[in-house]
């Protein structure tokens, strides 16, 4: 399998406190990788040192390595804003921009690519289909996205970031503020996306984890307890604390 | 190992184990009945055994039914969700044992009045008391969680199957010196098949706590005996 | 029963108490404009908008060259301070806001908040009106545009900071450049919380006069001229008040209800504004 990136001895700094002790886990190219743990142990964390969300921050900084396609991305030369259109992320709760549907994804593309109206319009309704909203929002594009449902607004996010090409998406609780509907709907998303883009997500749902990944990561402390398949990681986990914490026997 | 957060948890996972055991309980005294009626040529014995096997059915669509309720409410992973299908195929190969059981009792019926000399019948209580402690072991095994005790039972269940292997010829043996001891033979012949076939439960069932306790199946070979039980050859 | 008695006496007096002073507060804003009403109600004309100011001893004549006047400074000086305002206050918030200048800049800003404005009123003074040698439109616009810089930087700066982080680190995750993320999302959020602000400024300095009298001083006359001194409301007021003539006292209470229904109608305006920024 092919490694779309690979986190080599990864350490994380909240100014002095280390958050991550050294993690090394492969996501592998078109399959998805989840991170479960308890609150605190450093998978949202790892999340935002893969598109360097940590750098909007002060005091905060990262050592090791974090080869994407064999180029480290701590590399203080990384042009930080390709980056993040190269992995998009998808945060927990839905943030549409104050702006139309369609600006809210047309805004994006306007800054990377010279489009003609009906190109844009094109691939601002390619990013809805494939984002499986385009039959819901096809008649409304001009209507604000915050008037959205909250799965739909989960869905317009997703869209803005597909939009955009991006070779990895980056999902942070991409559910935990939806109903079961929505959730079901973003987990067949994100099966589909992953036949064309490389998928990480952090989930405190486990079944959802289950559902929709092909590796997970258990993560406690800020260290990496267990990286397997998920098959084998929910049915019989070789180590004790992932047994302790996926069965919910936890403390 | 802990205990879950929600004890609610545990008191169904718990109360799923305890009716196992009282399965396997009214399995083993099924299965000792059967012989000592059969033995006696105690038709009456034969009749309560026939009588217990609904029992058995009942528990086991219970266990089923709590098993999934659990699954269903609780989402189990790892080793809850492997001890709560565990607990369904054991269950099912349990009340398998009691059905056949319940065939030897029928077969002691049907013997009505047939008298069977003991040098013949002693046979088939060895291969009997062989099963039995199989049954014990596996089933103390289960509730200890004890995969090495479990794996013992799963390697010596070539023993029921040669010993079932010797008793065939045996009997035929008997069949052919005198046409009159066809019928009895042939019902202890389809008695003593019936107990092999238990032995196989047990060896399932050890295979399955081989699964719940490490979370794979056993993946060993095991000890093939060369002219082990193979009808047709016979022929 | 008896605990419960208890509880509904005490919060009745509590809640006596409480109404008793907002009462009390409240009456002395009724007080003032019903005296600006009865006293300055009467004579609103049209003459008062379309008329210069009258010298003593006449009747007659209206507001025109102090309302234009005010008009005037009040759109220069929040033409110059509200867009200084709003990049300093930006920077507060989206630049700087992990700087460790920061904090200091907003305790400068909060004091110059809270300056008494004759104090900004002779600094104006001090830096414009001396070296140019004389008073005039701009030294007072000057000082209009003192007093609004920190409001308006202090809105911005809140405004900003109300602005979900989410949004933000959504925007810059697309790789967004930060002038993009703040020009085309953080602004758009906080639009109506900011422009609130220019006109909660706006609102400030229309009625100020300390820091016109040392600036603009006042004229009777008609003057557009930005390099002379020139007539506002509040200045007008200030001294016709003074004057033992009836007709001047008169239009200088008309001046005032127009001064205060402005600024009212101003900060009524804001609010509206600020509230349907937070219903959506």
């Amino acid at each position: 399998m092919n490694e779309k990136i690979s986190i080599r001895d990864l350490k994380f700094y909240y100014g002095n406190a280390l958050a991550l002790k050294g993690i090394n886990i492969p996501l592998y190219a078109n399959k998805v990788t989840a991170f479960i743990g308890p609150s605190g142990c450093g998978k949202s964390t790892l999340l935002r040192v893969l598109n360097r969300m940590y750098d909007l921050y002060p005091n905060q900084h990262a050592e090791g390595e974090v080869l994407f396609d064999g180029r480290n991305i701590l590399d203080p030369g990384v042009d930080l804003n390709l980056l993040r259109a190269r992995i998009g992320m998808v945060f927990q709760k839905p943030t549409p921009f104050p702006m139309t549907i369609y600006d809210n994804i047309a805004f994006g593309l306007k800054l990377y690519e010279t489009l003609s109206k009906s190109e844009l319009d094109g691939r601002v309704e390619d990013a809805l289909k494939r984002a499986a909203l385009w039959s819901e929002v096809k008649d409304k594009l001009n209507a604000n996205g915050l008037s959205l449902s909250g799965g739909q607004q989960q869905r317009l996010c997703i869209a803005r970031t597909v939009a955009i090409k991006p070779e990895v998406i980056l999902f942070d609780e991409p559910c935990s503020a939806l109903d079961p509907i929505s959730t079901a709907k973003i987990e067949e998303l994100i099966d589909e996306l992953k036949h064309d883009y490389t998928i990480a997500i952090v989930t405190h749902n486990m079944q959802q984890a289950a559902r929709v990944s092909e590796h997970t990561a258990f993560m406690y402390l800020g260290e990496l307890v267990e990286f397997d398949e998920t098959s084998k990681i929910f049915t019989a986990p070789g180590d004790s604390r992932t047994q302790d914490y996926i069965t919910g026997r936890f403390g | 190992m802990s205990d879950h957060t929600v004890r609610a948890y545990d008191d169904e996972l718990m109360e799923i184990g305890r009716k196992i055991s009282e399965m396997g309980g009214i399995a083993e005294t099924m299965l000792t009945n059967a012989i000592d009626a059969l033995v006696k040529g105690d038709t009456e014995l034969a009749q309560r055994v026939i009588a217990t096997d609904p029992k058995l059915d009942a528990l086991e669509r219970e266990i089923e039914e709590k098993a999934v309720l659990t699954i269903a409410r609780r989402q189990p992973m790892a080793i809850d969700l492997r001890a709560l299908v565990s607990a369904i195929r054991i269950a099912s190969d349990i009340e398998r044992i009691g059905d056949l059981a319940k065939n030897v009792g029928k077969r002691v019926v049907a013997m009505d009045g047939q008298f069977a000399p003991q040098k013949i019948v002693g046979g088939v209580v060895h291969i009997s008391d062989l099963a039995l402690e199989r049954l014990h072991r596996v089933l103390g095994a289960y509730a200890q969680r004890d995969v090495s005790a479990a794996l013992n039972v799963w390697q010596h269940d070539e023993e029921i199957d040669q010993l079932y292997n010797s008793l065939f010829r045996e009997l035929l043996t008997y069949m052919m010196e005198d046409p009159r001891n066809i019928g009895f033979c042939t019902h202890l012949l389809f008695s003593a098949k019936n107990i092999e076939r238990i032995g196989d439960h047990a060896t399932n069932i050890a295979e399955t706590i081989h699964y719940l306790v490490k979370g794979e199946a056993i993946t060993a070979d095991r000890p093939r005996v060369s002219g082990a039980y193979e009808p047709l050859s016979l022929g | 029963m008896s605990l419960y008695a208890s509880r509904r006496r005490s919060n009745l007096t509590a809640m006596t108490l409480c109404l008793l002073a907002t009462a009390i507060g409240i009456s002395w804003l009724f007080l003032i404009l019903f005296s600006l009403l009865s006293n300055g109600l009467p004579h609103l004309s049209i003459e008062v908008f379309t008329e210069m100011t009258p010298p003593p001893g006449e009747t007659g004549g209206g507001l025109l060259n102090s309302i234009f006047g005010t008009l005037m400074m009040t759109v220069l000086g929040v033409g110059i301070g509200a867009p200084i305002g709003i990049l300093a206050g930006t920077y507060l918030a989206e630049y700087g806001r992990y700087s460790k200048t920061t904090p200091t800049i907003r305790f400068i800003n909060d004091i110059l908040l809270s300056a008494p404005s004759i104090i900004i009123g002779l600094f104006i003074y001090g830096i414009v009106v001396v070296p140019m040698k004389n008073f005039s439109a701009l030294a007072g616009a000057l000082a209009l545009a003192v007093i609004v810089i920190p409001v308006v930087v202090r809105t911005t700066e809140d405004m900003l900071l109300l602005v979900p982080n989410t949004l933000r680190e959504a925007a810059s995750a697309m790789g967004l450049p930060r002038a993009h993320v703040v020009w085309h999302v953080a602004y758009r959020a906080a639009r109506t919380g900011i422009l609130t602000g220019v006109l909660l400024g706006v609102a400030r300095i229309a009625g100020e006069t300390a820091p016109l009298l040392f600036t603009a001083f006042s004229n009777n006359f008609w003057s557009a001229s930005l390099l002379k001194p020139i007539a506002s409301l509040p200045t007008t007021i200030n001294s016709f008040i003074n004057t033992p003539d009836a007709n001047m006292k008169q239009l200088a209470w008309t001046g005032a209800l127009i001064v205060t229904l402005a600024v009212l109608g101003l900060n009524i305006v804001a609010r509206i504004l600020g509230g349907t920024k937070k219903q959506s």
